[in-house]
């Protein structure tokens, strides 16, 4: 595993909210082409973990390195440009646009930089894929949730990102829609992809993770293949709690 | 340019054609000072617009960039020709905007709202500070040989730049940049746009037209004081007009100007003493019965005309 080329390095990574550490020290690393599962139990500080990367909350400590690019010192719109794309845990539509607007957003300012034609059909070509072209000029308050996290999924793929952060992208989905967003990660995978993603649906996480790294109160408690992880001691102790003896 | 803008561009550049016309008309003196202050708030209105409807900040700084354009005339005349007075007005409208903007705009809804109401009493009492210590002089002679028609003619010309401009952003990379910060700060930060920058650039380009707009006035008034320049019912009375004629079409504001305008002509002059109050509550009643404007309501009895005719021909 570590001859493939490292894309993300986490080091020493710390964010403190006043008094509370919601990240403490945390540090991994992601290869090229990998799907990395980011676990945990409620309130680990996985969400934070992503809004670190994707700059949407600045570390109070420790380093982000993306390629040879300090990324944790950079805004949002920088990382952005470098090849970072995400959704967000609770959907974030632009709700006084279509879909096709919505997916559009992403690859104007950043990684991508399309206009006119190209930028319709290129945006067009996102909702296809995630099986939302016949709903390309809907107002997105017509979407279904479930429908809404295509969309979401549609525009961060819009930017052609190296790397996709996705918190918690399969849940809610049902077992049919659950097959297919395990499939379409899988392809995204396979056409070179780098993925993070916050997951609690295990089988996804069995069939998707290449690694997982577990969290618990801000910290990283183990890190491995999910085989290894969800039979380490302190993984298991960490959601089921103790035993009673 | 698709064949409907075409059609639009043709009508839109008529009807300047022919209200062109207006000062050529029998009893032009008492229409004409009907039709500026129309043509001055649709110019006011549309270009706050450009900015505070897609961001939703409201802006109460026009009264400052207005007085800004208004009051540079007179000591500007004095070494420029008129003409040239214009373009400079717009650069300070611009300006200043640019250094309210990086002030306040990082900031959230409500301060910005006060800051830039502060900001037109603040110009104004630093000039009065200024002109009482060092100048000798309150206020300033403008004397220029500008007629009614003139004004007006330059205050349609604006109206026309106006709506070229925002349909020029509108169409692009900066106005899909502010619609999307308009709807999600975060998501616009994280699809790489520069938010500060966007909201700077377009609060210039209203800024600079309000400047233009005070500057054109000023001729009007022959002795121009800061209490004049910077009154600040210019500025709540465009806030209430764009808003009455809705603010997420480039035309909203025009519905809202014309009648709110002529409203305020005739209240103005019946009833002096209680402009505060009648503002007031107009202000209430478009906010309450009408948030999305004229034109908000006017496009939803369009579709739903247009849904009814298509679910009778499809039986």
């Amino acid at each position: 595993m570590d001859n493939r080329v490292r894309v993300l390095e986490v080091r020493n990574v710390t964010r403190r909210f006043g008094g509370l550490v919601a990240v403490n020290d945390m540090s991994f690393d992601v290869h090229e082409q990998e799907v990395m599962g980011l676990i945990g139990p409620n309130g680990s500080g996985k969400t934070t973990m992503m809004n670190l990367i994707s700059g949407a909350l600045r570390v109070s400590g420790g380093d982000i390195m993306m390629d040879d690019q300090l990324i944790s010192d950079m805004p949002a719109r920088h990382i952005a440009r470098a090849g970072v794309a995400r959704t967000f845990q609770l959907v974030r539509m632009l709700p006084t646009m279509t879909a096709l607007e919505n997916v559009m957003a992403g690859a104007v300012f950043g990684h991508k930089k399309l206009w006119g034609r190209a930028l319709q059909v290129h945006a067009m070509r996102q909702l296809e894929r995630v099986g939302m072209g016949t709903s390309a000029h809907l107002p997105t308050s017509a979407l279904t949730y479930i429908d809404q996290k295509r969309v979401e999924l549609a525009r961060a793929l819009a930017a052609n990102p190296r790397i996709i952060l996705l918190d918690e992208w399969l849940a809610g989905l049902n077992p049919t829609e659950l097959r297919t967003g395990i499939e379409l990660i899988a392809d995204l995978r396979a056409e070179g992809r780098t993925i993070i993603l916050v997951e609690h649906v295990m089988d996804a996480i069995r069939s998707l993770c290449d690694r997982c790294v577990v969290m618990n109160t801000g910290r990283k408690i183990a890190e491995g293949t999910p085989a290894e992880v969800l039979s380490d001691d302190e993984v298991i102790r960490a959601y089921l709690g103790d035993d009673d003896d | 340019m698709t064949r409907k803008e075409v059609i639009y561009a043709v009508l839109v550049l008529a009807a300047f054609a022919v209200l062109a016309f207006i000062p050529s008309l029998p009893n032009s003196a008492a229409v004409l000072s009907l039709v500026i202050p129309i043509t001055m708030y649709t110019v006011l209105a549309t270009s706050w617009a450009l900015f505070s409807g897609p961001t939703h900040y409201i802006s109460l700084a026009t009264a400052a960039f207005y007085g800004v354009g208004a009051y540079m005339m007179a000591p500007a005349l004095e070494v420029m020709p008129y003409w040239m007075v214009l373009p400079i007005a717009a650069l300070s409208g611009a300006l200043l905007a640019a250094l309210v903007g990086a002030m306040t705009l990082r900031l959230s809804g409500v301060y910005f709202v006060i800051f830039t109401l502060g900001l037109a009493e603040m110009v104004r009492q630093v000039i009065t500070w200024y002109q009482n210590n060092f100048a000798g002089t309150r206020g300033n002679y403008v004397f220029v040989d500008i007629n009614d028609a003139q004004i007006y003619w330059q205050l349609l010309a604006l109206a026309l730049l106006v709506y070229l401009v925002g349909w020029l952003i509108n169409r692009s990379r900066l106005g899909f940049a502010i619609r999307i910060i308009g709807n999600d700060e975060l998501v616009a930060r994280h699809s790489g746009i520069n938010t500060a920058r966007a909201k700077i650039l377009l609060f210039m380009v209203s800024g600079a037209f309000a400047a233009v707009v005070g500057a054109v006035m000023t001729p009007r008034f022959v002795y121009i004081e800061p209490a004049m320049a910077f009154n600040p019912e210019v500025s709540f009375l465009v806030v209430i007009m764009a808003l009455l004629g809705g603010v997420h079409r480039l035309w909203g504001p025009l519905v809202g100007a014309i009648p709110f305008a002529l409203t305020w002509e005739v209240i103005a002059s019946n009833f002096p003493a209680q402009t505060v109050l009648l503002m007031g509550i107009a202000f209430l009643l478009v906010v309450y019965y009408i948030p999305s404007g004229v034109a908000g309501i006017m496009e939803k009895v369009y579709f739903r005309a247009r849904q009814q005719r298509r679910e009778v021909s499809h039986g």
